[in-house]
């Protein structure tokens, strides 16, 4: 995972140099922006000697890194950030405006598999004329003929024109005939995105399998654990430019930084427009860090005031919620016995320590009551769950999909075994197929 | 990068630059991706005869009724001259021409359109695109041509020697055809009006070429106009060469050749000029 490279490297490592590049669009206005021929035509008769208004968008700007040959890096940005572009250029689809790529080797795009697939024609012919789309001359075709069927799993309908295919069936065909392009830079381009979990899984391997060969990988995601399982480096481009470009945390974590807003200060609203009577307010609530991992404790800290006399019990009832408004937990201190006296100024912790949460934005909200609602704050504060999970391999989305939160959970395979507890770490390099003589345990994440 | 480096400095395998507002033909590259090229016309071939029931008759079945209703309505109903040739004969052999002119202007200059999930989304030479569409022209024209052949058995004519030259006919016409094609469709990638245009103009101009009926036909005083449409020779020689018909002469054929010649530079450096903004624009 080391990003660093070493000093000594040679330039006769390269796989790809970029320097400088910009690429920009012209975007003409509406009134000077013609779709047919015969409206250009008149409008220039017209306006013999107007110069249309054209506003240029640079969609890339000075962007310049280099990839070693061999690394699997992973670009990562927001939607409108440069990325496709970014692609385009360098499988050649687009020009740059300016700047210098050099490559040192055929670049391989899977940038939307099934691209050139045509429905009326049968397997067998796609995989002829997608291959030779992709660049693969007709011998090597037929080299990878058997391995291409192979990993598509589409034997039996070789013969059948792909429309009767099933989408899955499709896009592993489609995959299939990318992924044997034999070019020593690869460009992928979120195809993780189609096919089920075990083909997403076949995907990633076969992705892993050819980074291992020695070639190299450019690897487009928005998956956050794709990107942290395949790449050992990564660019973060944000508007068009390089924001970073080093180890894979660091620009995840970047990531996660650029795309937020700030987390707000819980004294951001004004505490005497809430609702509530009002004996006490909260004055602040506000996480310990701005991002939390999936795993960790995660502190937060309240303060609270009395404005008006009051000399009972005080609660603090907090509530949990995720990007979809969905309650995940109420943390409310009725649960936990506590008798809280009243005070002027009350100085609170908050600890949750399970559930494990799922990346993504939270919020809380916070309540103070007595025997009635002091204070009604929604919306209190609100965090960032970083995509670190807490499991070996958490790389394929599905197996995520359903989780509303993440349990510390382990399944054991072997009956009669005893239970192989996460606690005690996981055993090194999961094999693939269990065996049932295998005398070992077997613990493997869904 | 210096000579001088004592590193062997290695030369990259692709260099990605903004290129030059007139580029050169990189002719060595197309060679390179022949194998597209092929895949291309062959799935142009295959797609046509799937799913059509009676396939590869159909394109022996169009020229023949176009050729049907011409005989009829010039040859019966206006009692056109056809140089002593069977009416039918002789609007075949006319067809037999305009076909692989319009069969290539037409697929040209779809070509980039109708393909565009191609051009957005892998890299190759565009003139590739194009440069397909002609092997599946030349298909249509060899089956016509054996139709031909049968015909010119049946009705018993000889073509001679002349029949060699037809190879120079077609390369002209392709020439010319192609030059069209790769302007209409390049232009077609920005301004989307242009395939509504292509198919008037060849209906246009299929009645104003000596095809359906023979140049004799023409009253002489506007026989002139003829010679300044760069199909007409051609188009004559062509029929010439098989039925022994009237022909231009040599004149207006070198004429229309480097009419053709002119036609296919002009195409290909209006393709070349507007070829780096296919993928942005489509």
């Amino acid at each position: 995972m080391s990003f660093e490279r070493p000093a000594s490297r040679s330039p006769n490592d390269l796989a790809i140099s970029a320097r400088g590049v910009n690429k920009s669009y012209t975007i003409a206005h509406q009134a000077a922006r013609h779709s047919t021929f015969a409206e250009a035509v008149f409008d220039r008769l017209r306006h013999p000697f107007r110069r249309e208004e054209r506003e240029t968008f640079a969609a890339l700007r000075e962007v310049s890194f280099d990839v070693h040959k061999g690394e699997v890096v992973g670009i990562i940005g927001r939607n409108g950030a440069g990325k496709s572009t970014l692609l385009k250029i360098l499988s050649r689809i687009t020009e740059p405006t300016s700047g210098e790529i050099d490559l040192y080797g055929r670049v391989g795009s899977l940038l939307e598999v099934g691209t050139g697939f045509h429905p009326e024609l049968s397997g067998r012919e796609n995989i002829y004329l997608n291959g030779a789309i992709l660049g693969m001359s007709r011998t090597e075709i037929r080299q990878q003929f058997e391995a291409i069927v192979d990993f598509a799993g589409v034997e039996k309908f070789l013969d059948t024109p792909v429309k009767r295919y099933s989408s899955g069936m499709y896009v592993r065909l489609a995959f299939a005939v990318a992924a044997h392009l034999e070019s020593e830079i690869l460009v992928v381009d979120e195809v993780l995105a189609v096919g089920d979990a075990e083909f997403q899984r076949k995907c990633l391997g076969k992705i892993r399998t050819v980074a291992e060969g020695g070639r190299t990988v450019l690897f487009v995601s928005h998956h956050m654990p794709s990107v942290a399982a395949l790449c050992t480096r990564a660019i973060l481009l944000d508007q068009g430019t390089v924001a970073y470009a080093g180890g894979v945390p660091e620009a995840v974590l970047r990531y996660a930084r650029a795309g937020s807003p700030p987390a707000r200060a819980g004294n951001a609203s004004d505490p005497a427009r809430r609702r509530g009577t009002g004996e006490f307010r909260l004055t602040s609530v506000a996480p310990a860090s701005e991002f939390f991992s999936c795993a960790e404790d995660k502190i937060f800290s309240a303060t609270l005031e009395r404005h008006q006399p009051w000399r009972g019990k005080v609660d603090f009832i907090f509530i949990l919620r995720d990007e979809r408004d969905a309650a995940i937990a109420q943390l409310d201190s009725r649960l936990l016995a506590l008798e809280i006296d009243a005070a002027e100024r009350l100085e609170v912790t908050l600890t949750i320590r399970t559930p494990w949460l799922k990346p993504g934005r939270y919020r809380l909200d916070a309540y103070v009551c007595g025997s009635t609602a002091m204070d009604e704050f929604p919306d209190a504060c609100s965090f960032e769950v970083l995509t670190d999970f807490p499991y070996p391999d958490a790389s394929s989305p599905r197996a995520l999909e359903h989780s509303v939160v993440l349990a510390d959970f382990s399944i054991a395979v072997e009956t009669g075994s005893p239970v192989l507890n996460h606690a005690d770490g996981w055993p090194d390099g999961l094999p693939d197929g269990e065996t049932a003589s295998d005398p070992q345990p077997q613990a493997a994440p869904l | 990068m210096t000579t001088l480096s004592l590193t062997a400095t290695v030369e990259p395998f692709a260099k990605i630059r903004r290129s030059p507002q007139w580029a050169a033909l990189d002719l060595p590259e197309i060679w390179q991706f022949r194998g597209l090229l092929i895949s291309l016309a062959g799935r142009d071939l295959k797609l046509r005869y799937k799913q059509t029931a009676l396939g590869i008759i159909w394109v022996v079945i169009q020229p023949l009724m176009a050729a049907g209703v011409f005989a009829f309505v010039f040859g019966k109903v206006a009692k056109l001259p056809s140089d002593g040739v069977p009416y039918l004969l002789f609007s075949f052999a006319g067809l037999l021409g305009w076909n692989l002119f319009s069969t290539t202007v037409m697929k040209c200059g779809a070509c980039l359109v109708g393909n565009s999930q191609l051009i957005s989304k892998v890299f190759f030479p565009r003139l590739i695109l194009p440069l397909s569409t002609v092997p599946s022209a030349l298909v249509d024209f060899a089956v016509a041509g054996g139709m031909m052949a049968v015909f010119l058995c049946l009705y018993g004519v000889n073509p001679g020697w002349g029949v060699l030259l037809l190879p120079v006919w077609m390369t002209l016409v392709l020439m010319m055809a192609l030059g069209i094609g790769l302007c209409t469709a390049a232009l077609a990638v920005s301004y989307r009006d242009v395939p509504y245009i292509v198919p008037v103009f060849l209906q246009i101009l299929l009645y104003a070429s000596p095809i359906a009926y023979s140049i004799a036909a023409v009253p002489a005083h506007l026989r002139s106009l003829y010679v300044l449409n760069p199909l007409s020779a051609p188009l004559e020689a062509f029929r010439a060469s098989l039925l022994h018909t009237a022909w231009l002469g040599w004149q207006p054929l070198a004429g229309a050749a480097a009419v053709s010649v002119l036609a296919l530079l002009a195409g290909l450096f209006l393709f070349k000029r507007m070829e780096r903004q296919f993928a942005d624009v489509i």
